[in-house]
């Protein structure tokens, strides 16, 4: 892992910090803490210790105001590793740190007061209170902390509205599509007005052109709000879709930790590359990464912004029956050159562990 | 004896069991500590179950007394605000008006009011026991074979205690009809609050709900469909033990039964137990109907 260095205090916000974990499940689980941080293995721990090793040694910085991604299969600890965030699981050691505090060291009301107003949550199959209208769902979280009806539906409204279900206030939620209930999910976490946003899968149980059309309402409000969102999701395309910076989670343990372009060009392991290899890199690697020096004399007359993704630009030099292009930055100054062949075999390349970057270790052994 | 067993030795022929002696004097010993304890604290067991003698007293004579037609139209209102059903009320109007037809409104009334006072008592305490049974598994573990017992021990066996502390009359009669209909309003209790959906549970921890808010806000609303088939049991219960009670003392139809069974009364017996038949259609059918009236939250389901 790269990216482990401390961010806190360089601005007004923070960020979420995860130190050491460790969660161990079983009946003594803090018996084996010291051994599995001296090299005990997960199979060793299950085959004569009967204890499951959940997560293992997770450092992970959650930048504040991004979208980061907690990405693996069943089974690989990510669920168990966003609910560390807001304590419904307590580890078996280390430190989740959130504006200086500890949230592992908090009372249980301590604890309750973080919940009510730091964090909000997003579950997989919504999880709505069935006898509760979409209003009355709404307001839950302001419900809880205690504020009267009287303020917190205008808030809850607004909330509705902004999700695009005005008009269904009065529905129960099992008069609703899938994609509708998690609208008011949406709506739900929002209208507690909290920094911390948790997403359990929360799109994964929704049919392929909703969860689209869901991860469109997520970025616009994102553009929005900028809140702390920890996205968890199985499904690769919609982490690179969604995340500003993307953590791999295999058997419990950090496998890479990146943007999507780091991800797709140098994944870390066999495992990751496997995994991107199916991935439409053209929607995801950036003209400066693949951009050509400077070469002498006059530069192509197409001008493409640094940040837009190859097949965006590929479109454009094919509509344009062109060959070549030059990079500008925010400031429209020349970077570098990109011509055709070379956004070609970025696109259709697929990525090898061989090329892949020192600094990205491989952690799965 | 021993012939008929294969020329076998005594021990192995007839089951070894403690001498007839002793079993006396431990029948004996246990018997007359226990009229002992209650004998002195008599003074106390009376004063204890005063409030129920006076509320029983109070709710019969005010079943008994009010003119009938106010008491039909009374319980027909009820009927209504909980089923909202026009079939419902109807056919109770039809029931009650046979059992006043064939002579048996006082009776009815009578033990209307021990079956109100008994299914009130049974839900004020099995409520809290189910929630705390939910709570925790080893108030599970212990309450569990205690409900058992409960449920099947003849009912005739525990009148036994009952009269020896409260004596014959009302008071033991309800105390032995709340023991046996309240085990399927505590388990329902239990069940219905540990059959709640684990993430809504999650969502309500994440949100910050503390265990009050979580009781009251999710766990009793969720489970109250259950509940509610709890309190319908408990009621049917109860009306299926007024005439064992009636043994104890207790007036109303189960009497009437016990008179029949003792004399042979053939149709008395029946036209007495056809009228705790309609009584019991009466509040199941209510008490259904209103339960589901509270779920009206899961009708016109999406799926």
């Amino acid at each position: 892992m790269t990216d482990v260095t401390t961010n806190a205090g360089t601005g007004p916000r923070s960020g979420i910090e995860i130190r050491n974990l460790y969660k161990i499940f079983g009946a003594n689980p803090s018996a084996y803490v010291e051994k599995v941080q001296a090299g005990m293995g997960k199979e060793e721990l299950n085959d004569k210790h009967n204890h499951v090793l959940g997560l293992q040694d997770i450092n992970l910085d959650l930048p504040p105001g991004k979208i980061s991604v907690i990405m693996g299969l069943s089974g690989s600890g990510k669920s168990t590793l966003i609910r560390h965030i807001n304590g419904l699981i307590m580890p078996t050691s280390g430190q989740i740190l959130y504006n200086g505090r500890d949230v592992v060291k908090m009372n249980e009301e301590e604890l309750r007061e973080f919940r009510r107003h730091e964090t909000a949550m997003v579950f997989q199959k919504f999880a709505l209170l069935p006898h509760r209208t979409v209003l009355e769902n709404t307001c839950y979280g302001l419900d809880i902390q205690g504020v009267p009806r009287s303020k917190s539906e205008p808030v809850a409204k607004k909330w509705i509205d902004r999700v695009g279900l005005a008009g269904y206030e009065d529905y129960y939620p099992n008069q609703l599509s899938g994609g509708m209930q998690q609208r008011v999910g949406l709506a739900r976490a929002l209208a507690n007005d909290a920094d911390i946003l948790l997403m359990d899968e929360a799109f994964s149980a929704l049919d392929p052109l909703i969860r689209m059309d869901m991860q469109k309402v997520l970025l616009d409000l994102q553009a929005e709000l900028q809140k702390t969102i920890i996205f968890i999701t199985h499904d690769l395309d919609e982490a690179l879709r969604l995340g500003d910076k993307i953590a791999i989670l295999r058997d419990g343990a950090l496998n890479q930790v990146g943007t999507g372009q780091e991800i797709v060009l140098r994944p870390a392991n066999e495992y990751i590359a496997e995994f991107v290899r199916e991935v439409n890199r053209g929607r995801v690697i950036r003209a400066e990464t693949i951009a050509m020096p400077l070469p002498e004399g006059e530069l192509p007359k197409m001008k493409v912004k640094a940040s837009s993704v190859l097949e965006k630009i590929a479109r454009r030099m094919a509509d344009a029956e062109v060959r070549a292009a030059t990079v500008v930055d925010k400031a429209n100054k020349p970077i570098g050159v990109l011509d055709m062949p070379t956004i070609l075999t970025a696109m259709v390349t697929p990525a090898s562990v061989e090329e892949g970057d020192d600094a990205v270790e491989d952690n799965a052994a | 004896m021993a012939s008929s067993c294969w020329g076998l030795p005594e021990i192995l022929c007839e089951f070894p069991s403690l001498p007839n002696k002793t079993l006396r004097h431990m029948r004996m010993g246990i018997d007359d500590g226990f009229r002992g304890i209650v004998r002195a604290y008599s003074d106390q067991i009376d004063a204890a179950t005063r409030p129920l003698q006076w509320f029983l007293n109070m709710l019969e004579h005010a079943f008994v007394d009010t003119p009938w037609f106010i008491i039909f139209g009374l319980i027909l209102v009820v009927v209504w605000f909980a089923s909202r059903s026009a079939k419902i009320v109807i056919g109770s109007a039809i029931g009650l008006a046979m059992i006043g037809v064939f002579g048996l409104w006082e009776d009815t009334m009578t033990t209307l009011a021990m079956v109100t006072v008994a299914t009130m008592i049974a839900i004020i305490l099995g409520l809290p026991i189910g929630i705390l049974m939910a709570r925790s598994d080893r108030m599970q573990k212990i309450l569990t074979p205690v409900l058992d017992v409960m449920q099947t021990m003849p009912s005739f066996v525990y009148l036994i205690p009952v009269v020896v502390i409260f004596g014959i009359g009302k008071v033991p009669g309800v105390i032995a009809v709340v023991i046996y209909a309240i085990p399927p309003m505590i388990r329902l209790t239990n069940l219905g609050i540990r059959l709640v959906d684990k993430e809504v549970i999650e969502a309500a921890d994440a949100f910050g709900a503390n265990p009050r808010q979580k009781l009251w806000g999710v766990q009793l609303p969720l489970s109250l469909p259950t509940i509610m088939a709890g309190v319908n049991q408990t009621i049917m219960m109860a009306l299926a033990m007024v005439v064992v009670a009636s043994m104890v003392g207790v007036g109303g139809l189960g009497k009437n039964v016990l008179q029949a069974i003792n004399n042979q009364f053939f149709t008395i017996g029946f036209l007495n137990g056809f009228a705790l038949v309609a009584i019991a259609i009466i509040f199941d059918r209510a008490s259904q109907a209103f339960g589901k009236r509270l779920q009206k939250h899961s009708e016109a389901g999406h799926d």
